[in-house]
């Protein structure tokens, strides 16, 4: 098993946190994992990436060239990554902020509204939950309570009272796919 | 043991406590800011000493001070910033100080830009300043190895008094990979008698000191420093080869660009291509002997880098002409595929 994944955004969309999280969880599940985060002169509000690997043996590149999955929270990334996704991958977009569709018929493209899903919940800063909880719905890559554990671990102990929102958009991702 | 999710930046820099280090100095810059960061929040809580110093040339002098005075001390910076150390590398190592220096490598030359590179393996394995020396040289290519080789430099240096470079890159400085800090049983290093730290009684007065003005003196000195660098070179290469055994092309690579080169590897390997990969894992002592290994059945070298071709000549001086070597690099900061590096393995194999 080895599933290579890109995630992104704008900066500020939590793109970063939210591959970590993932590669969190599957590291906690026994996998061998790998995150590498884009880190040219960005800042909120530009464009933000990271590259998530797990596999059950040694990784040997963590530089993902044609990924299995991507999540793609803005237009931009869509329109950057999308050629790169393997014949047979899942795109996952955010159509809240992605008005077009990839021109390709051999991917699996997912739709979700997670920054509405979000705002919904109260908080639009959990859409990259709700992207998430697709995520691992639609593969089974992780189980939700291992993410859930990983969520705890990443929030600081002064944002402790973030964890029941971030659990619902999880669970909301999750029941998107699952419906 | 517990497995923690770490930067590299940061894994480097939480290994360097635990290995002894009581100073750091140093002047941010990207791509390894994170490293002192880590140290400026955690030396102070730790018994260290963190120091953002005025400049880098400022931040290798303290390194100095320190080193004399028989402490363990890191400095770490990005290629621009290496190259402002270099007077104090040469002083280091005229005056024999250990001290452990970290590259995290950008694209250069000049300030270049703040990705990837490994574009300063001349200036890291052939000196880098003025003089007749070698620093050690590591070049780790995961987290994990990042981690175990910052305890080995902190060793090296005490026990040869000599400067031990960490050589990494953007990539590995800023990726994150599961840790395990295992506890590693104290090696027996020689006294650090040297050290000004007092004389509290001693006899002889210790003086930290790189000036010779008699040739007869300093050729002497040169002499005692190139012994050691062959005690270096017998003992501590240090290499991996991985798909070796019935390989009959091989892929030598290093540090983050050995890890894209095993992809690439494995690729071939499913195209039925008999292909293996050398990972030097010391530069300087560059670990001629893997060569040695697979000499005798090997029918041609494939170097990948991110220059445009610095290890590859080490390689060829390994390999002696026994048999082709070939080059494939990208620079500048841009990193290349597992899908490019496989193109490069089958031409290879074509022209051999």
């Amino acid at each position: 098993m080895k599933m290579e994944i890109i995630m992104a955004g704008f900066g500020g969309q939590g793109i970063m946190l939210m591959g970590e999280i993932l590669a969190h969880s599957a590291m906690l599940e026994g996998r061998e994992v790998s995150w590498i985060p884009s880190y040219g002169p960005e800042m909120r509000g530009g464009t933000a990436n990271c590259m998530v690997v797990i596999s059950d043996k040694r990784i040997p590149s963590p530089i993902i060239s044609s990924p299995d999955v991507l999540v793609a929270m803005n237009k931009p990334s869509m329109e950057k990554f999308t050629p790169m996704v393997k014949s047979g991958g899942i795109v996952i977009l955010n159509t809240a902020l992605i008005d077009e569709r990839p021109a390709r018929d051999d991917i699996k493209v997912i739709e979700v509204d997670a920054t509405g899903i979000a705002d919904e919940l109260g908080n639009m800063r959990v859409a990259n939950m709700v992207a998430l909880g697709v995520l691992i719905g639609e593969t089974g890559i992780v189980k939700p309570e291992t993410v859930i554990k990983s969520i705890d671990y990443f929030l600081p102990a002064h944002r402790k009272n973030m964890m029941e929102i971030n659990e619902k958009a999880l669970k909301r991702g999750i029941a998107e796919v699952q419906k | 043991m517990e497995k923690v999710l770490m930067k590299g930046n940061e894994a480097l820099a939480e290994a360097a406590i635990r290995a002894g280090c009581k100073c750091f100095f140093g002047y941010p810059i990207t791509p390894q800011s994170e490293l002192p960061a880590y140290l400026a929040r955690e030396m102070p809580k730790r018994g260290g000493v963190f120091l953002q110093a005025e400049s880098e040339v400022a931040a290798i002098n303290m390194v100095y001070g320190a080193a004399g005075a028989g402490v363990r001390v890191m400095t770490s910076s990005s290629s621009p910033g290496i190259s402002l150390k270099q007077e104090g590398i040469s002083y280091l190592c005229g005056a024999e100080l250990p001290c452990v220096i970290v590259n995290i490598m950008r694209g250069g030359p000049g300030l270049g830009d703040i990705q990837p590179a490994q574009s300063d393996y001349f200036q890291a394995t052939r000196g880098g300043g003025h003089g007749d020396y070698r620093t050690i040289v590591l070049a780790p290519s995961s987290v994990q190895e990042l981690v175990d080789l910052v305890y080995d430099a902190f060793d090296l240096a005490d026990m040869y008094r000599n400067p031990v470079l960490i050589l990494g890159d953007g990539i590995l400085g800023q990726m994150m990979e599961p840790v395990v800090f295992k506890e590693r049983p104290a090696r027996q290093l020689p006294p650090k008698d040297w050290a000004t730290t007092g004389k509290m009684g001693r006899q002889k007065t210790n003086v930290i000191n790189s000036l010779y003005l008699d040739p007869i003196k300093l050729e002497e000195h040169n002499l005692k420093l190139f012994k050691k660098y062959q005690e270096i070179e017998a003992k501590e290469a240090r290499y991996e080869i991985l798909n070796g055994d019935d390989a009959e092309y091989f892929v030598v690579a290093y540090g983050i660009c050995a890890r894209i080169a095993h992809a690439a590897v494995e690729m071939a390997r499913e195209d039925g291509i008999k292909v293996g990969l050398i990972r030097p894992i010391t530069l300087w002592p560059y670990p001629k002997k893997a060569f040695e290994e697979v000499l005798p059945k090997a029918k041609a070298f494939l170097t990948v880098e991110l220059s445009l071709g610095q290890m590859v000549e080490d390689v060829k001086l390994s390999v002696e002409g026994r048999a082709p070597v070939y080059f494939y690099g990208r620079t500048g900061g841009m990193v290349p595929t597992a899908e490019e590096i496989f193109e490069e393995i089958k031409k290879m194999r074509g022209l051999s």
